[in-house]
């Protein structure tokens, strides 16, 4: 029994079956890709295990409760956070300020009306936001305006933001789209070293093959929505169904 | 000192200054010279100031920290007028239950009509609550005239029951018999400052609404609030329901409006439709952007500025004009005139509108802005050495500070 199971999800939009008979177990403490073409539905995939979608068919277990029907900052809750593809963090704010929201979901939940003592005074917030810059290597930038950092930067200090919350799940939407080469790199390497430090699930969709082999422990493999085949790395790399999904058939995987 | 921090803590003080000598700072000229008619000293200017003060502060809650631009606010102001006018008639003409009663009321308008408004974001929550606004105007002014007393407005009179009042009480709204129009002037060589009870009672409650101010946007709340501006998926992402919060400070920022509809009343005791309409909520608007959106001291500045063009500018007319350029030769003087009237007297809406496009386009962050300029420079000259410190200072983000 995984941490996250997907049963017989099913999801259209109009006349396009996005998703048709999806299933999904995602096992406590692994590294679980899930790849696939364009179009394969690997996105709505995900936005129906956040909240964002609610699918047509199925079911979602979240270490056994339900997700489906419930809004994003419930799922939170709950332990699952989001990586989005492009880094969504708060602009306006400092990095300092950036991390300490996170910390305060998780300390007060959803809504907390404190708005008379002062955000300085909040000693165990700000000692696990501090923490949490300085796994991340980010300490000496905490009064940095967030919109100012580089998008390497940005991405890091989302992932920090997540693991603040310590989640159970991480989800990951192509954390390295876009990246320079050394981006990428730095970024598989944060997501190694979190992997091996702490107790988290991580699933993540991802394009790039150098990211998902570098990382994934399981692949899933999703065609045009439905799962082709779920294995181990080596195993996928030779698959033979794969590299008809991806390159079409006869032809040299490059 | 008061749970601030050392920064907040010094601009308190000096609005506190400010505002318990402003008799004396708003009347720099001499009673009898031409220059007088600057003079913004007496009680009714600035009572103004003070109240609609609270008025931009509170919609600086909303608008400055969420970013949700609402249109309607006028409306929480009207209610708060009649809600004190009332107060006033059946129970005493003591202000503080009429003060009460006004935050109350306006407070539940409020949870209302945020409730509903507050389901759109962007546009489409300013036009919700400037249809919302623009619907209490019309009833006011209509369907609701035995609460309102229609176009004539709503006033106190001498058959009132005031059924906490005895034969013998004051007659004009009070604060424990010190009645609000009570002043005694200083005469002082050709100077002379005046100092009313209501104008110190609405600064003192100004005060006590500029530090509720600071306390919020120093808290944990006043960080989500403006996580909200910045981010709301993010923030949905990340546990936090952006919903309540929203509605908190629109609520607070209407209890702010209904507070300072309530000391409008009781300054004097009469209540208009007019006080609700849209012209009224933009009003606010362009304070709090003028003064500067999401700083602590900008909406107040934004509300003495334009309450300042409206009473003092608005009063010069050709007369004056003419007597300001006579020195030159005729056909100059009247061309010069000719060119400013357009602005002075009843054009001082054009200087307004011209000086609040100045402001957006070149001081995006108002008034508060144009200071932080000028003291830059002044610091730049002053330590020539010390650029290191002005470069962390450069990379300091806008904190809602000043």
């Amino acid at each position: 029994m995984g941490i996250l199971e997907v049963k017989n999800v099913g999801k259209r939009f109009g006349g396009l079956q996005a998703l048709s008979d999806v299933n999904l177990s995602i096992a406590e403490n692994t590294v679980h890709a899930i790849i696939g073409p364009n179009g394969a539905g690997k996105s709505t995939l995900l936005n129906c295990l956040v909240g964002k979608l609610i699918p047509d068919s199925g079911s979602v277990m979240f270490d056994g409760q339900s997700v489906l029907g419930r809004k994003p900052y419930q799922i939170n809750q709950m332990g699952i956070s989001r990586v989005f593809q492009t880094p969504e963090i708060f602009g306006d704010l400092t990095v300092m300020e950036n991390m300490m929201i996170p910390c305060f979901a998780k300390r007060d939940g959803a809504f907390q009306m404190n708005a008379i003592g002062g955000v300085m005074g909040q000693k165990d917030v700000i000692e696990r936001a501090e923490a949490m810059l300085e796994d991340m290597n980010m300490a000496d930038k905490r009064h940095m305006h967030s919109a100012a950092l580089s998008r390497g930067d940005k991405r890091r200090l989302e992932i920090g933001m997540c693991l603040s919350q310590s989640p159970r799940l991480l989800l990951l939407d192509e954390p390295t789209a876009g990246m320079a080469r050394a981006d990428t790199n730095n970024t598989i390497d944060l997501l190694k070293q979190i992997k091996d430090e702490r107790d988290i699930t991580i699933a993540i969709i991802e394009h790039d093959m150098h990211v998902v082999f570098s990382l994934a422990e399981r692949i899933t493999v999703l065609a045009q929505g439905s799962p082709l085949v779920e294995d181990t790395p080596d195993k996928i790399k030779g698959h033979p169904k794969v590299r008809e999904a991806y390159l079409g058939e006869s032809q040299d995987a490059a | 000192m008061l749970g601030l921090e050392k920064r907040d803590m010094m601009l308190l003080v000096i609005v506190f200054f400010l505002t318990m000598f402003a008799p004396f700072i708003l009347n720099p000229f001499p009673a009898d010279s031409s220059l007088a008619q600057f003079n913004a000293g007496y009680p009714d200017l600035m009572q103004r100031f003070v109240i609609f003060g609270i008025f931009a502060i509170g919609f600086n809650i909303l608008f400055g920290l969420t970013g949700y631009l609402s249109f309607g606010h006028a409306a929480f102001l009207g209610v708060g007028s009649y809600s004190a006018v009332w107060m006033m008639k059946l129970l005493t003409m003591n202000v503080i239950p009429a003060i009460m009663l006004s935050v109350i009321v306006a407070g539940l308008f409020s949870v209302v009509i945020g409730y509903v408004s507050l389901r759109r974001s962007g546009i489409y929550f300013s036009i919700l609550t400037l249809a919302f606004a623009q619907m209490s105007f019309n009833l006011a002014y209509s369907v609701l005239t035995p609460i309102t007393n229609g176009e004539t407005g709503l006033q106190i009179a001498l058959d009132d029951p005031r059924i906490l009042d005895g034969a013998n009480a004051a007659r004009y709204p009070n604060l424990f018999g010190a009645e609000m129009n009570d002043a005694t002037t200083l005469f002082f060589g050709g100077w002379s400052f005046t100092f009313s009870v209501g104008y110190y009672v609405c600064a003192i409650i100004m005060l006590l609404a500029f530090y509720l101010s600071i306390r919020i946007f120093r808290s944990p709340f006043g960080m989500m609030l403006r996580a909200v501006k910045s981010n709301q998926q993010r923030m949905n992402y990340t546990g936090l329901n952006s919903k309540p919060y929203t509605l908190a400070a629109f609520v607070i920022s209407g209890m702010y409006a209904g507070l300072a509809g309530g000391l409008l009343a009781s300054m004097d005791p009469l209540a208009g439709a007019e006080r609700m309409q849209w012209t009224a909520s933009g009003e606010v608007v362009l304070m709090t952007i003028l003064g500067g959106a999401g700083t602590l001291i900008g909406p107040v500045l934004g509300a003495g500025f334009i309450k300042y063009f409206e009473n003092i500018f608005s009063k010069i007319n050709d007369n004056i004009l003419h007597g300001w350029f006579s020195f030159l030769p005729d056909g100059l003087e009247d061309f010069i005139v000719a060119i400013i009237y357009p602005f002075i007297g009843k054009g001082w809406h054009l200087t307004l509108g011209l000086l609040f496009m100045l402001v957006v386009i070149f001081l995006p962050g108002g008034l508060v802005e144009g200071g932080q300029r000028v003291a830059r420079v002044f610091r730049r000259r002053d330590v020539k050495s010390g650029d290191a410190e002005l470069d962390a200072a450069k990379q300091r983000p806008n904190t809602p500070a000043e």
